[in-house]
């Protein structure tokens, strides 16, 4: 977590992928460039926007600073207050709640020892709790980072705080033994790619040993 | 059951090459300037022959809301946007699209684009698919390599641009008002009509906003033709269509299906069954979070399509199909849907803005054992006042799942009333 900065500036990394963001839009219409702009000064801010950023996003857009403000307090995924390295949300929406997200849920809260909507006290963890991130036949889930974690149960959840904690990157997507979306076991469709199929899951497994099917 | 012969979306599960070679070895980019040949007039009759309707959820006529742009290029420009704002609660099928078999996307938003006479198209993803846009800047990329798209499409002398925008974390952007608004850098609030997209749409400019599916099913029907789309499924609800089906079933998945599906047949055969067997169903929720729930009795005969759902006043909305057994609670259930629109309301139209919070609130109070009969009457009246009564149609789809509850599951509701828990036959 960083403290509020007084200033805000972009990276020379960031003015280049600014730039590359405006030039999508239509010669005038820059200002579509302000959701990708103060995308690009969150990430370079840590995870979170600050004020000096905002208003800097509005000087080089050419707006009045409320019209970026509106903006940036508009969409959940700008955060007005720093968070932790990793925030970690989970889905609690119906399709994640009929397969026990409130067990993922918990399971956070026991192994990061903070509630919905607060940080971790060394400053790693966020948790949060969010609305459907569209990934319901994989559900329960949750997203960490840019990554989605899948078909959890207590035991994947926790392996995967674990191992963020201790600096290592957990394998994203299926924790429940597919590949990504088909039916557990064996296609119903597409039968001719079954045998790819399950050398893919194998491989999957083979990487990192995966949660198991037990569904919590 | 579909035969794989018939399958559009042949690689929807990632197992093959999602790149160029791997997408061109199933079919598609092969000879598309055929395609733009045939000309924008027999594209788009092609379109409306085949009897698409939008796999966005509405189910309106995609050859028909092609046709409503303007016949001429005036001064300005036409676009084509994309809603890949997938956020009904439920539906992952766009996400499918983008991340396994992307280059039908980008090949049905040339084609689209060349019908409506876009030179781009802009494509409104929801910023938490963060992997999947990727995927699909990958495969835009290799379109531009390989002079799929850029300045000579594919050799047709038409010049074609695919852009992504990302969203940031706002389900109302998959109205498509709310989505051009966001394009333009605003917050996403809808916008009154008249004026239509058609006319007025992003930067005032004339636009059309199609969903992922109904671009990525373009390229095959022009390629097979609109009879055989038109074959599958049953008349005005024709083709083939991704399914999602979550919940308490043995195993989730999405798959493509025939429109018109028998929904008991759809679970059993490609999601396992029902957890604990059909017997074991109490209710399906069958095109996203936004339509009614429906009885185990009415499950046991619907067929998946538009106008089947309507008729049992339910809807297939996005073909989301979230199963519940004997185990749920159901009032909780639909409570959950109402804490999520009451999240989700843009705040623009009062009687959204409101009756969101307090139909959630009410919910609440109906599952802990606190509300009154008159209460329960108070709310189902309240529905239909927020139902019809805002810009757009989120006020409805708040309205509507707590309106199927009451409809179609009265008894639950009623035994909270009392105090009690309602019977979980499967414990």
């Amino acid at each position: 977590m960083s403290a509020t900065p007084k200033t805000f500036l972009f990276t020379a990394e960031s003015e280049a992928l600014a730039k590359a963001a405006i030039a999508k839009y239509p010669e005038g219409r820059q200002r579509s460039a302000v959701m990708p702009l103060l995308d690009i000064a969150q990430r370079q801010s840590g995870g979170w926007l600050p004020m000096p950023a905002i208003e800097y996003v509005a000087l080089y857009l050419d707006m009045p600073a409320i019209r970026v403000l509106e903006v940036a307090s508009f969409y959940t995924m700008y955060n007005l207050k720093p968070v932790g390295r990793h925030h970690v949300q989970v889905c609690t929406n119906l399709p994640c709640w009929l397969r026990g997200s409130d067990n993922i849920a918990h399971a956070c809260k026991h192994e990061l020892g903070v509630d919905f909507g607060e940080t971790t006290a060394d400053g790693q963890f966020t948790l949060s709790e969010v609305e459907c991130l569209g990934a319901c036949v994989n559900a329960p889930m949750m997203q960490i980072g840019d990554d989605y974690y899948e078909d959890l149960d207590k035991e994947s959840t926790v392996n995967i705080l674990k191992e963020l904690r201790a600096g290592g990157q957990p394998m994203t997507g299926s924790h429940g033994g597919r590949y990504t979306c088909e039916p557990m076991g064996g296609l119903t469709s597409l039968n001719h790619q079954d045998d790819l199929r399950a050398e893919k899951v194998a491989a999957r497994a083979g990487a990192k040993t995966t949660g198991g099917d037990d569904w919590c | 059951m579909l035969k794989d012969a018939d399958r559009i979306f042949t690689n929807i599960y990632g197992i093959e090459d999602v790149g160029i070679s791997g997408a061109r070895a199933r079919g598609d980019w092969d000879d598309t300037k055929a395609l733009l040949d045939l000309g924008r007039d027999k594209i788009i009759a092609t379109i409306k022959e085949s009897g698409l309707r939008g796999r966005g959820g509405a189910g309106f006529s995609t050859g028909m809301k092609w046709s409503f742009m303007p016949k001429e290029v005036g001064e300005r420009p036409h676009y084509l946007v994309i809603n890949a704002d997938e956020g009904e609660p439920g539906t992952c099928k766009d996400r499918e699209i983008m991340r396994n078999d992307p280059h039908k996307l980008v090949e049905g938003a040339l084609i689209a684009s060349f019908a409506m006479q876009a030179h781009a198209a802009y494509c409104y993803v929801r910023g938490e698919f963060f992997r999947e846009t990727e995927a699909l800047q990958r495969a835009v990329d290799e379109a531009y390599a390989n002079g799929l798209i850029g300045d000579n499409a594919c050799g047709s002398g038409w010049k074609f641009d695919f852009y992504i925008h990302r969203g940031m974390g706002a389900y109302i952007c998959g109205e498509e008002s709310a989505l051009i608004e966001s394009l333009e850098g605003k917050k996403g609030q809808p916008r009154m009509k008249p004026p239509f997209p058609a006319n007025v749409g992003v930067w005032g400019c004339p636009t059309t906003v199609n969903n992922v599916e109904s671009i990525a099913v373009a390229p095959t029907i022009l390629r097979r033709g609109a009879a055989w789309f038109a074959g599958i499924g049953r008349s005005n609800n024709t083709g083939t269509k991704l399914f999602n089906i979550s919940g308490h079933v043995n195993k989730p998945c999405t798959v493509e299906e025939t429109m018109g599906i028998p929904l008991k047949e759809l679970v059993e055969k490609h999601a396992g069954g029902v957890r604990g067997g059909w017997d074991n169903l109490l209710a399906v929720i069958p095109g996203g979070a936004s339509v009614p729930v429906l009885t185990k009795e009415t499950c046991s005969t619907v067929l998946m399509d538009f106008d089947s759902l309507k008729e049992v006043r339910s809807g297939l909305g996005t073909a989301a199909v979230m199963v519940m057994d004997k185990s749920t609670d159901l009032p909780r259930a639909i409570t959950r849907l109402s804490k999520f629109y009451k999240h989700e309301s843009c705040g623009q139209c009062t009687p959204c803005r409101e009756g969101t919070g307090w139909m959630w609130r009410m919910m609440e109070r109906i599952c802990d054992g606190k509300a009154t009969a008159d209460e329960v009457q108070l709310l189902e009246q309240v529905t239909y006042q927020v139902e019809g009564h805002t810009i757009c149609a989120l006020g409805d789809a708040a309205a509507w799942p707590i309106q199927g509850l009451l409809r179609n599951f009265r008894p639950l509701v009623e035994v909270r009333i009392a105090g009690q828990k309602p019977q979980q036959a499967a414990e």
